[in-house]
């Protein structure tokens, strides 16, 4: 059964894709820049902002990461509940 | 060890049904300068990589499994609702008289995937340059899909996908200064 | 640091046209020369993008923001 996707769902999916977007470039940045200490703040800065969003996105639609980095439902397994990305 | 995100990196949408796009895009998927190939490339060369750049090798490399399933989304948008007929019209008929509309790992003629797509020379040198080329040939790949499509969605997926190749790039440069700088002597510029 | 107008993002150059070339002449062939090729090294503190910004460009910085268009547009028309 697939969830309902309405305005809210792809505005707050936006804004998650745009921190964790940011995660990956300073991901790699530092990869380089391991000593860079401002980038390292904006890093840890930006991992809590998004854990946040995650934590309003994912109890309405849905866990976000396999494997037990996201819880796996209340009182079913949600994991495999579509649509799936390629679908939305 | 690899954790699934059920997110797409960038918010991939398709403006106009026109399958005929999903044959040329199919060559960032499965063809030689093609996210697959990149991923491959960069996960594997890892392994034997000096550790002060196993890191970028890694996030890299993840990274480009999330690019394959931006193009296998764009794929899949363009074929999901096509007839055989239509798929005949927009030149996949060899495509669907063995996939149906199933993706696969081949490039826009039609040749599958070969790992002689990629190397691992074991020289940390030698890797990371092809990384470099590989980047680069990834950039004007995507140049060139521009170029042929008018869709004005996907382009703006594909504008994204080829931004991503050039920063891949400088970071692949940098992981050869890093290798080639003297111990103590840091240079920025 | 701003890129300013120490770089130009794309070159052209024109192809040798014989007399004896079969078709009209393409005129000038254009290529790519992303920002990231005139540095070594990424500096600390470069110039960032809003998020929204930095996923629509594809890039957090800047300075390494190439918007590409079909340069022969024109000329198909």
């Amino acid at each position: 059964m697939n969830k309902k996707l309405d305005d809210e769902y792809y505005q707050l999916l936006e804004q998650i894709q745009a921190a964790d977007f940011v995660l990956v470039e300073l991901t790699h940045y530092l990869d380089t820049h391991p000593t860079d200490q401002q980038a390292l703040q904006q890093f840890n800065q930006f991992q809590l902002y998004s854990k946040q969003l995650k934590a309003v996105f994912e109890p309405k639609y849905g866990p976000l990461l396999g494997f037990g980095n996201s819880p796996g439902g209340e009182n079913k397994w949600e994991w495999g509940q579509g649509p799936w990305p390629w679908q939305v | 060890m690899w954790v699934y995100e059920k997110k797409l990196q960038y918010p991939v949408r398709v403006s106009n049904c026109n399958p005929r796009l999903a044959k040329y895009l199919i060559e960032q998927y499965g063809g030689a300068d093609g996210e697959l190939a990149a991923a491959l490339r960069y996960l594997n060369q890892r392994y034997t990589i000096p550790d002060k750049v196993i890191g970028l090798l890694t996030d890299i490399g993840t990274e480009e499994f999330a690019h394959l399933e931006m193009i296998a989304t764009m794929v899949y948008k363009l074929t999901k609702d096509a007839t055989p007929q239509q798929m005949v019209a927009a030149g996949l008929g060899e495509h669907y008289a063995n996939h149906d509309g199933a993706l696969f790992y081949q490039n826009a003629a039609g040749d599958p995937w070969t790992a002689t797509y990629i190397q691992a020379k074991g020289d940390p040198i030698a890797d990371l340059y092809e990384d470099i080329a590989a980047e680069e040939k990834a950039r004007a790949t995507y140049q060139w899909l521009i170029d042929i499509s008018d869709d004005p969605d996907i382009n703006d997926s594909l504008r994204f996908l080829r931004e991503r190749e050039i920063v891949h790039s400088m970071r692949f440069r940098e992981a050869v200064e890093i290798l080639k700088e003297d111990k103590g002597k840091k240079k920025f510029f | 640091m701003t890129r300013a107008k120490t770089f130009t993002l794309i070159k052209s150059y024109k192809p040798f046209h014989s007399k004896f070339d079969p078709c009209p002449p393409i005129g000038r062939k254009y290529f790519s020369t992303p920002p990231q090729l005139y540095i070594n090294f990424q500096p600390p503190n470069l110039e960032q993008f809003t998020p929204e910004e930095a996923l629509k460009y594809g890039t957090l910085w800047k300075f390494f923001y190439d918007f590409y268009d079909n340069p022969y547009r024109e000329r198909e028309t």
